[in-house]
């Protein structure tokens, strides 16, 4: 049986400065074997498999390939070894055909030998049932294209193991079936592959084994056809942990914010959400959950007017007082000009929400620099709002001169937060809040919302603990697939319902719509 | 008649300069990284050649040519490689800003060459302008039987070897860009250094080689000038600065193509020159037609940018400084 070990990993620790990303994780994978790699996000799957590829370099532990001890310093050794890695964001040179992205590095010949390259890449499409043609530039290709060439250049490079991280988070069904009908052929052919993926369906389907990560832990790992979505979804999301987070019951909740249709599409044409429906309700705390990239950041985006949605879309809001209002396709000025009080506290802090090399008075000035006389800004009130977010909030900062980014991280989200809840929002839009704060400031952090839940403002709080959207939410929209799989009540819903939310689309909800 | 085959030959002699600085550039922004120290780079290999000259013809009993003619060229390609050395230290390993690194080379090239510069000629004493006439001719030979064609000879072969070497040069980058493999792994290190990385190329390795050949080829364009253009001697008015900036707008009016770049050096000298063949001409309307190089990049920026060819970009890295572990 020894000998069937392709690689055999055994306590391999990895930790970026104070996170550990793998804590002694022990993993085997075998010869003609499909290994599914599950994990919530952060639990540590990329970075396992980066040390296989030669990207990052473990801490502490041991590799074995074909029982042989060793060490992969590079991606070049990682090459030599006969492991491939096809990554999330592919890594091709756009202006380059697909020939040329195949032998980059190589260095076969001195003089490129493209018809020598065109008769190697048509060989091993012939073998797995690829489609590439040789001379195509990468910027022509779509997606799924650009996916088969990173597999044909790693086949290229002689890999019997390969790894593929999020294969299908970019493919359509359709492209999806072909791909795994590869991977099969490729089994047979007697090369090891290993698929990262949070699609429990996927997994089911096309993987011989299952091995779950957990923060950093190797959980276990289990035959896929002695297992099932549910108990996968233990596996990979643990037992609920109590957190004692304050909780009210919705005071009169009326709608705030109702969303239609919502649909937005990125660069490549790809939807990046379809069709979502919700309602938000002011006094609430409506969460949402979902594997990050599911489409969180393009509905805060599209709703705070960061984003362009389809013309279908609809994103109606309705004031305490008055006609509602039509939000879609808005400039955040104009929104800002309707009158409409939205705040919103990105998950790019210093990035999309305040200002690094900025002093704290200058970043609350972000949000009122309109309001002076004429064409002077007014420094007085945002100065006056530096002092009372930084007292209120106790901001440990050394003056209010101080540049924010040199504030610790959760200092900086305090910054953010507070100035966002000075204008009084009746729409909250918070993403990560918490991430990267330590216990303290995120309590801090749930005060301050549940304020404005009970000030009667709508709060849209993006988070990823599905601990703590259980018990800070009302209710929980469960994205999955730039879809709405569900909308649950948190007060009665378990974790173990939300995580399989997030990885199984329902029935009814993954029939995709043709591309306009 | 012989007003065209003027123009054409003060354009040639103009467009071999800047043609030595863009090709060299062109290597350098393959690479991803934007020198804008050419003109200091130009100075630097102009004074280098010429203070090699110069002593090699003050100290030697009986100087020979050719030995003078390679003295002189190695000292130019060694020095402005040390200018482009300099900058590839500051940018690659301490990933300080390309523009500010480029800009600063530029005024140190330029000061440094003209410190030297007015040393020379104090040393050469006599009317304070220093001489290497030897040397100079060696660059300026010609050779007799061909550039004694008529038309042909006077428009094809009345230049000093460095004309065609420059051409030369463009073919040779051309093709290792284009068709060699480390032509390719050069040109993704400047599109897509983390692909290329990934790809086991070593980025750090080809920005430096690729950045120091460069400022070698574009130190050549300072040596033309001053043994060829204006024939051994030195003077501080600051006109090889000038040309140097001529040179990377013919990087992008030749959309990074080293072949391109050749039609296009000699375009920019006809056009850099025309005033003086243009009868009735002012000296302030002179200057609007001195202009004419840099209004031809303009358009040629506008159209590149209407046409959207992929093809026709800077390298997409070009000016960023690459660090594995930044995510």
């Amino acid at each position: 049986m020894e000998s069937s070990i392709a690689i055999r990993m055994v306590n391999i620790t990895k930790t970026f400065g104070e996170v550990v990303a793998n804590n002694k994780v022990c993993l085997d994978i075998n010869q003609s074997e499909i290994l599914a790699l599950l994990g919530e996000n952060g639990s540590g799957k990329t970075t396992l498999m980066n040390m296989l590829a030669g990207i990052y370099f473990p801490d502490s532990g041991e590799i074995f390939i074909n029982g042989k001890a060793v060490t992969i310093a590079s991606p070049k050794i990682a090459f030599d070894l006969h492991i491939g890695m096809i990554h999330q964001h592919f890594k091709l040179v756009d202006v380059l055909t697909a020939a040329e992205n195949i032998i980059l590095g190589l260095n076969e010949t001195t003089v490129v030998d493209v018809k020598h390259v065109r008769e190697a890449v048509k060989e091993i499409c012939n073998r797995y049932g690829f489609v590439v043609d040789p001379d195509k530039k990468v910027y022509d290709m779509s997606v799924s294209e650009k996916q088969t060439l990173e597999i044909v250049k790693v086949l290229y490079r002689g890999a019997d193991i390969l790894i593929l991280d999020e294969p299908t988070a970019v493919l359509t069904p359709q492209e999806t079936q072909k791909l795994f009908c590869v991977m099969r052929n490729m089994k047979e052919d007697g090369k090891s592959i290993i698929i990262i993926t949070h699609k429990l369906h996927e997994v089911m389907e096309i993987s011989d084994r299952v091995a779950v990560l957990r923060k950093g832990f190797h959980i276990g790992d289990v035959p896929t056809s002695e297992t099932n979505a549910m108990k996968l979804t233990e596996m990979m999301v643990g037992r609920a942990v109590s957190l004692d987070i304050e909780r009210s019951v919705p005071v009169n909740p009326k709608p705030k914010l109702v969303v239609k249709n919502l649909t937005v599409c990125d660069s490549d044409g790809i939807n990046r959400l379809s069709n979502v429906d919700f309602t938000a309700y002011g006094g609430e705390i409506l969460g949402v959950a979902g594997i990050s990239g599911s489409g969180q950041k393009e509905l805060l985006e599209a709703i705070a007017g960061l984003q362009y949605c389809q013309s279908c879309s609809s994103i109606e809001f309705l004031p305490e007082k008055g006609e509602k209002k039509q939000l879609s396709g808005m400039h955040p000025i104009d929104i800002k000009r309707l009158g409409v009080a939205l705040a919103f506290v990105p998950e790019d802090r210093l990035g999309m929400g305040l200002v690094g090399s900025m002093d704290l008075t200058d970043n609350m000035m972000l949000r009122s620099y309109q309001d002076g006389p004429g064409p002077f800004a007014d420094r007085k009130k945002p100065k006056q709002l530096a002092e009372t977010v930084v007292k209120e909030l106790e901001v440990v900062t050394p003056g209010l001169s101080t540049p924010v980014r040199r504030l610790s991280g959760g200092n900086v989200q305090k910054v953010l937060v507070g100035r966002e809840i000075a204008m009084q929002p009746q729409l909250l839009m918070s993403a990560y809040a918490v991430r990267g704060l330590d216990i303290n400031t995120s309590y801090n952090i749930y005060h301050l919302l549940n304020e404005q839940k009970k000030r009667g403002a709508a709060v849209i709080f993006v988070g990823e603990d599905l601990d703590v959207l259980l018990e800070l939410c009302d209710r929980i929209m469960v994205l999955c697939s730039g879809r709405v799989n569900d909308i649950v009540d948190a007060r009665t819903t378990t974790k173990d319902e939300v995580g399989y939310l997030m990885t199984y689309l329902k029935e009814g909800k993954t029939n995709h719509e043709q591309k306009a | 008649m012989t007003q065209v085959i003027s123009l054409i030959q003060a354009a040639i002699v103009f467009g071999t300069v800047i043609l030595f600085g863009a090709v060299g550039e062109i290597l350098a922004e393959k690479s991803g990284n934007l020198n804008l120290g050419v003109p200091g780079v130009m100075y630097l290999g102009g004074i280098a050649g010429l203070a090699a000259a110069f002593f090699y013809e003050g100290n030697t009993v009986n100087p020979i040519p050719i030995v003078s003619l390679i003295l002189t060229l190695a000292a130019a390609f060694l020095v402005a490689m040390l200018g482009g050395l300099i900058y590839s230290f500051l940018t690659i390993t301490l990933r300080a800003n390309q523009n500010v690194t480029g800009l600063t080379l530029t005024v140190f090239g330029g000061g440094v060459a003209n410190l030297f510069g007015g040393t020379l000629n104090k040393m050469a004493g006599g009317v304070g302008q220093i001489s290497v006439a030897m040397t100079s001719g060696a660059f300026r030979t010609t050779i007799p039987a061909l550039s004694g064609l008529g038309i042909v000879g006077q428009i094809l072969f009345s230049y000093g070897f460095m004309a065609y070497l420059a051409v030369i040069l463009a073919f040779l980058v051309s093709w290792v860009l284009n068709k060699t493999s480390v032509g390719l792994n050069l040109r993704a290190v400047g599109e897509n250094p983390a692909t290329a990385d990934a790809a086991g190329i070593s980025v750090t390795k080809y920005k430096y080689l690729a950045t120091c050949i460069g400022a070698g080829i574009s130190g050549f364009g300072g040596l033309y000038y001053t043994m060829d253009y204006i024939k051994g001697t030195w003077s501080t008015d600051g006109s090889i600065e000038k040309l140097g900036w001529l040179a990377v707008a013919l990087v992008i009016f030749a959309t990074w193509k080293p072949k391109r770049s050749i039609w296009g050096a000699y375009l920019f000298g006809a056009l850099f020159w025309l005033f003086f063949y243009i009868p009735g001409l002012t000296r302030s309307s002179q200057e609007i037609f001195k202009m004419l190089p840099y209004l031809v990049t303009l358009l040629v920026l506008v159209m590149v940018a209407l046409r959207k060819k992929r093809e026709d970009q800077p390298p997409h890295s070009l000016g960023v400084a690459y660090f594995r572990e930044e995510r």
